[in-house]
């Protein structure tokens, strides 16, 4: 793409820029085909079907039961005989009841039978807290994922990446994880227009600095670019690494932008122990430990089932307060009041 | 188990007066190609040239030819983990599959899935499961992609997917047989019941022990067969599998038979009562089917017995090809793990750096 000129851009929502991507993958390949829970009629819980089911009927946009473990399974059934379905799952806390067809079986099989069969599997999902919606409809259980050779893990963090890693999922002939966030549906970006295919398995630098990295993903990283935003303002410059990736963890770009900064934080919305940041602090640890000024820290969830009344559930996730406070710690600078 | 709970539908059974001489001296063979090569492998397991779990269809040899001779090559198999018998007569070479049982790179799975795990693309076995009803969402959607693919009709595909009286239990079951009769999907799910799941009874696992009367819960017909009579099995899943792909009825056949031995080979079945054991016994199909060949002047003794000598060689051979076949290279661990090349993937042995230190 380097040396075309940039596509145009258009300012829309991630939800618009998801639906957009599902309605051209369904017009460039009809082996494409979307399944999960009132996807069809309802439109999706979060309306990122909307008008699909009228545009491409109900073959192509199936409705199906209550039934995680049936309709996940049955789609990597399809996707074994060639067809690239896309499944929705209503939130990522309800995965869990398809976790033996993801994991024992969507993960395995083409290692297990030898290459001999390959799963162009998309499992869209949302995950994140913040909703009120207490503790079995607020987790973040990418790690799950994370930890499974034989899947591929995304999380754009922008309508653009939104846009670019679907497509990108859906043309992949491999079982991908597709994580989405509640607070992100909203959200706006610039969106090139025409076809767009990231490389999955790529992190993103998605704003330079020079004194501490902040590494993200999902909503994490639109919180990260605000903490870094407000503390430029302060005269500290941070670098943001989007890792849009899960699995493969692109550890060069981490390490790379660590070496530069001798500082990192990472923020994550899923739980501290054994969570994302474990392993991306143990990529810095390896990579680039002779270059750190200090120790890495993680800024992750309270590590507890996540509780309903908004002053419980406020405190138990990481905030951009958090992550200000902890950047300050790492590079030793005193906290202005407003940090705690 | 009690041996009344276990009538069989004799209403199914034919005789072999009406059947082609050549094509029931066929169906010995192939039942006695299944019993020599799961004789040897429980001896091979024994001597250590096998690993993991090795389950095997003694005992059901008559289930695995009858329903064998009903799919079409063009059909879709899916199996639980017991599935030795099904790759040989599906086509697969007993070398094939005897080397994968030893781990070897010319095995079914190269070497990578072992007993459980047996897979071939171009015979259309999709698998060799290991975890009780996985196999059951994913022949489903197998079905589910046939729909979109194809048109309904003599020639069309169907899906047969094979699971044991134990696995009739798990929500997977249920969830697929509902998709299934809601979608009305080409598919004929076979439940092999050999009346225990590992050591558990039917009548002590599942509420209904008819489990062919599960299928009213989707509106699909639910059909038992004597599983010991190798031309009632043919023709109760042809008939599945006729509805299947002309009408897209999906259809749940229940299969009675025994297991001669335990739920594994290392399993000695001391909970079965000597009584069970020794109906298993007496049913067991294979004397049966030869005494009832002998008797109808369809094969000699000298016959049956060369058929016998033919598939202990057969097996033989097997056996050298997975003994002197080489087991995969090492260099190879990370070679199917994804099928699109990702940037970042990673390939690190055990206690190697994850990334050279920058």
């Amino acid at each position: 793409m380097t040396d075309k000129v940039a596509p145009a851009t258009r300012t829309i929502t991630y939800r618009q820029a998801l639906n957009e991507t599902l309605r051209a993958e369904l017009e460039h390949d009809d082996k494409v085909f979307l399944i999960g829970e009132e996807i069809g009629v309802f439109e999706g819980s979060y309306k990122i079907t909307a008008g699909l089911l009228e545009d491409f009927g109900p073959e192509r946009v199936l409705d199906a039961p209550i039934a995680e473990e049936g309709f996940v399974g049955a789609a990597l059934g399809a996707a074994m005989l060639g067809m690239r379905p896309v499944v929705e799952i209503m939130t990522i806390n309800f995965s869990l009841i398809a976790i033996d067809q993801i994991v024992n079986h969507a993960a395995k099989m083409r290692s297990m039978f030898a290459g001999q069969v390959s799963i162009p599997l998309v499992i869209r999902m949302p995950g994140g807290g913040g909703q009120q919606l207490a503790a079995t409809h607020s987790q973040n259980l990418e790690v799950w994922y994370a930890h499974i050779p034989g899947l591929k893990v995304v999380a754009p963090s922008t309508p653009a990446d939104a846009k670019a890693l679907l497509t990108a999922a859906i043309r992949d002939d491999d079982p991908v994880i597709f994580l989405e966030n509640l607070s992100l549906y909203s959200t706006k970006g610039e969106v090139p227009d025409g076809e767009q295919v990231a490389e999955i398995g790529k992190a993103a630098v998605v704003k330079t600095g020079t004194d501490l990295t902040i590494v993200s993903y999902s909503r994490g990283t639109t919180t990260a670019l605000e903490v870094a935003h407000q503390l430029e303002a302060e005269g500290l410059s941070i670098e943001v690494v989007d890792l849009r990736s899960l699995r493969p963890l692109d550890r060069d770009t981490i390490c790379g932008s660590v070496r530069k900064t001798g500082h990192a934080v990472v923020f994550e919305d899923d739980w501290l122990s054994y969570g994302i940041g474990a392993e991306i602090s143990a990529t810095i640890g390896e990579g680039v430990f002779d270059f750190l000024d200090a120790p890495v820290r993680r800024v992750a969830a309270a590590e507890v089932p996540l509780p309903y009344a908004k002053s419980l559930e406020r405190t138990a996730l990481p905030s951009a307060a958090d992550l200000a406070r902890v950047v300050r710690d790492v590079l030793n600078i005193s906290s202005t009041p407003n940090d705690k | 188990m009690a041996a009344k709970a276990r009538t069989r539908s004799t209403a199914e059974v034919k005789t072999a007066g009406g059947e082609p001489a050549d094509s029931l001296r066929g169906f010995y063979e192939q039942m006695s190609l299944v019993r020599a090569f799961e004789l040897r492998s429980s001896e091979m397991y024994a001597r250590a040239k096998i690993g993991g779990y090795c389950h095997l269809n003694l005992g059901e040899e008559a289930t695995v030819v009858g329903l064998m001779a009903a799919i079409e090559a063009r059909d879709y198999l899916f199996t639980g983990y017991r599935d030795h018998g099904y790759a040989l007569l599906r086509g697969l070479s007993p070398e094939r599959v005897m080397a994968e049982l030893f781990g070897k790179v010319t095995g079914v799975s190269g070497g990578r899935g072992g007993s459980m795990h047996l897979f071939d693309q171009e015979t259309r076995l999709f698998g060799g499961y290991g975890i009780v009803g996985g196999q059951i969402p994913p022949a489903t959607g197998a079905a589910l992609a046939l729909k979109y693919q194809e048109s309904a009709g003599p020639d069309a595909a169907a899906v047969m997917c094979l699971l044991g009286d134990g696995t009739t239990n798990i929500g997977a079951f249920h969830e697929s047989l509902n998709l299934a009769g809601l979608w009305k999907l080409p598919i004929v799910y076979v439940i092999v019941n050999n009346g225990l799941g590992m050591g558990t009874t039917v009548e002590k696992a599942s509420a209904e022990p008819e489990l062919y009367k599960r299928a009213a819960s989707y509106r699909m017909p639910g059909v038992r067969v004597d599983g010991d009579d190798v031309l009632a099995v043919r023709d109760a899943a042809r008939d599945a599998l006729k509805q299947a792909r002309e009408t897209r009825q999906p259809v749940l056949l229940e299969v009675m038979c025994y297991r001669l031995r335990g739920h594994s080979v290392v399993d000695p079945a001391r909970y079965r009562s000597s009584e069970d054991t020794t109906i298993a016994q007496q049913s067991d199909p294979v004397p049966s089917f030869r005494t009832e060949l002998i008797t109808a002047g369809v094969l000699s003794e000298a016959d049956a017995a060369a058929i016998d000598e033919a598939a202990d060689a057969r097996v033989t051979e097997a056996v050298t090809f997975a003994e002197e076949s080489p087991e995969p290279d090492p260099k190879d661990l990370f070679a199917y793990v994804y099928a699109t090349a990702v940037a970042n993937a990673p390939s690190a042995l055990p206690g190697e750096p994850v990334m050279d230190a920058l």
